[in-house]
């Protein structure tokens, strides 16, 4: 079952042109998606779009999603500077309506979660990088979104955060299991954490290509060393290369 | 201490400059009063300066309090509304750059003779009211727009989106907006002061114009230092509070 899907969808920003599409994609829920694809091709929008942020040009977006059960992290942390790490989780909780105890209790169980419980009185500002980008994530998770977008979450870290980060999500997908559509610029760590692959062209983007990973997730360690994960990865970079020279 | 020494060393200098300069070259006390004059005159009308300067900041401080109120309200009620912010910028501009001395006679015809003190904080108020204006209007549009996209994902109502995003992003805005405030306050309120002229109000314009009349030129020098003194003392108090405010808002 189809948890949200894009029909020919195209968005075209006035005095910019078109951004997207047509671009037809469609998202069960539980799986890992993974959107790869050049500067300006339009990923963050398709995300923009399964969140409901934006109304597509053309086209149709289907969601099956109910209100809060969608959870976007950016490509920075965007955490509000004057509250607490437990207070910035709490905040999606409490603007649903959940009282003020039961949200910050929930917002520590979401900080252990993701690694940062000893840091929930601290502000993002004493947080480095890494860390501000688990607040995010506990922050996105804490609604139990059966649905998961990711735009870039990873892209302004270092190596081993990001490998780090990478394992902790697939742990923490493999408790709850929800949807997770994430755009990266890194075939290895889009091949590394999706079942699927989509490549998108340069702008506006359409499928340029599909590649699916069945190891099976979270992977097991060593994944990275493995011929099924080098082939894959090899076919990626090549599809995303044709989809540059287009 | 570097940072005391040096001024105050220079300024030591100046003065014993300006005493053997002005002693040497005969020049009349109503002219150039010598710094020793000043101080004199500043010991012997302390405790009148004292209650003239009090007299000026409390109208500033109320002009302050009255434009800040006014100002806060007034831009978060067009924050909610781009035609209503449109339609208020042009009136408040107008307002900005009118010269406070061009409308305070109006202000005190309107205030009646016998309450120039009503007039003065209203002038003074109109004169602080920009900057706050500005700066809460400016802060309120400054939230992340990630952050802005976050609360549309998560349905937040207009009020929650004004009080727990918007509202809180522009807090350092607003305190800036109050600190430029307090200083214009004081000026404000010492031009209203000049301009209503009367001994009604017995701030220190007042007591500078009042020696100016009577040629008491170290009495004048006496209220102008208490008056710098005086913006200098609220200057500090609101760089201070600012400071305070911004490791509150930013936890360090």
């Amino acid at each position: 079952m189809s948890l949200a899907t894009l029909e020919r969808v195209e968005v075209v920003y006035p005095g910019r042109g078109a951004a997207l599409g047509p671009l037809d994609l469609s998202l069960r829920a539980g799986e890992i998606v993974a959107l790869v694809g050049p500067s300006g091709c339009g990923k963050s929008t398709a995300l923009r779009l399964l969140a409901g942020l934006e109304a597509p040009t053309r086209g149709e977006v289907r969601r099956l999603t109910a209100r809060g059960e969608t959870s976007v992290v950016f490509q920075s942390a965007t955490l509000a500077p004057w509250l607490s790490a437990r207070a910035n989780v709490s905040l999606p909780l409490e603007l649903a309506g959940v009282a003020r105890g039961e949200a910050r209790t929930r917002a520590d169980g979401a900080l252990g979660r993701v690694g940062l419980g000893a840091a929930a009185d601290a502000r993002p500002v004493q947080l480095s990088g890494g860390m501000a980008m688990r607040a995010a994530l506990a922050r996105a998770l804490v609604t139990g979104p059966k649905l998961l977008l990711l735009d870039e979450p990873f892209a302004a870290l270092d190596e081993i955060t990001r490998r780090a980060l990478a394992d902790d999500l697939l742990a923490i997908w493999a408790d709850t299991r929800p949807a997770i559509v994430f755009v990266t610029h890194n075939v290895e760590e889009a091949v590394y954490m999706a079942a699927r692959v989509v490549v998108l062209t340069s702008g506006p983007g359409r499928v340029a290509g599909e590649t699916r990973i069945d190891a099976e997730l979270p992977r097991p360690p060593g994944f990275r060393a493995t011929a099924p994960f080098r082939e894959a990865a090899e076919k990626v970079s090549a599809t995303l290369a044709g989809a540059m020279a287009a | 201490m570097r940072a005391v020494i040096a001024p105050a060393a220079l300024i030591g200098v100046l003065l014993a400059a300006w005493e053997i300069g002005a002693h040497y070259a005969g020049v009349p006390e109503y002219l150039l009063p010598t710094p020793l004059a000043i101080g004199k005159a500043l010991g012997a009308s302390a405790p009148l300066l004292l209650a003239s300067a009090w007299r000026t900041l409390a109208m500033a401080l109320q002009a302050l309090a009255v434009a800040a109120v006014a100002a806060i309200a007034l831009a978060l009620t067009v924050s909610l509304s781009q035609t209503l912010e449109r339609a208020v910028r042009p009136i408040a501009v107008a307002l900005q750059v009118t010269p406070v001395v061009a409308i305070a006679p109006l202000f005190v015809i309107w205030a009646g003779v016998d309450h120039p003190d009503r007039a003065i904080i209203a002038l003074a108020a109109i004169v602080a009211f920009f900057p706050v204006f500005s700066g809460t209007a400016r802060g309120l549009a400054s939230a992340d727009p990630d952050l802005e996209r976050l609360f549309d994902l998560y349905g937040a109502s207009p009020l929650q989106r004004l009080l727990r995003l918007r509202l809180p992003s522009a807090l350092p805005f607003i305190v800036e907006g109050a600190k430029v405030a307090s200083g214009l306050a004081i000026i404000g309120t010492v031009v209203a002061e000049w301009v209503a002229g009367s001994g009604g109000a017995q701030g220190l314009a007042w007591r500078i114009l009042e020696a100016g009349n009577r040629l008491e030129t170290a009495k004048m020098f006496a209220a102008i230092l208490a008056l710098a003194l005086m913006a200098a003392a609220v200057h500090l108090v609101f760089l201070i509070v600012e400071r305070r405010a911004l490791v509150w808002w930013r936890g360090r």
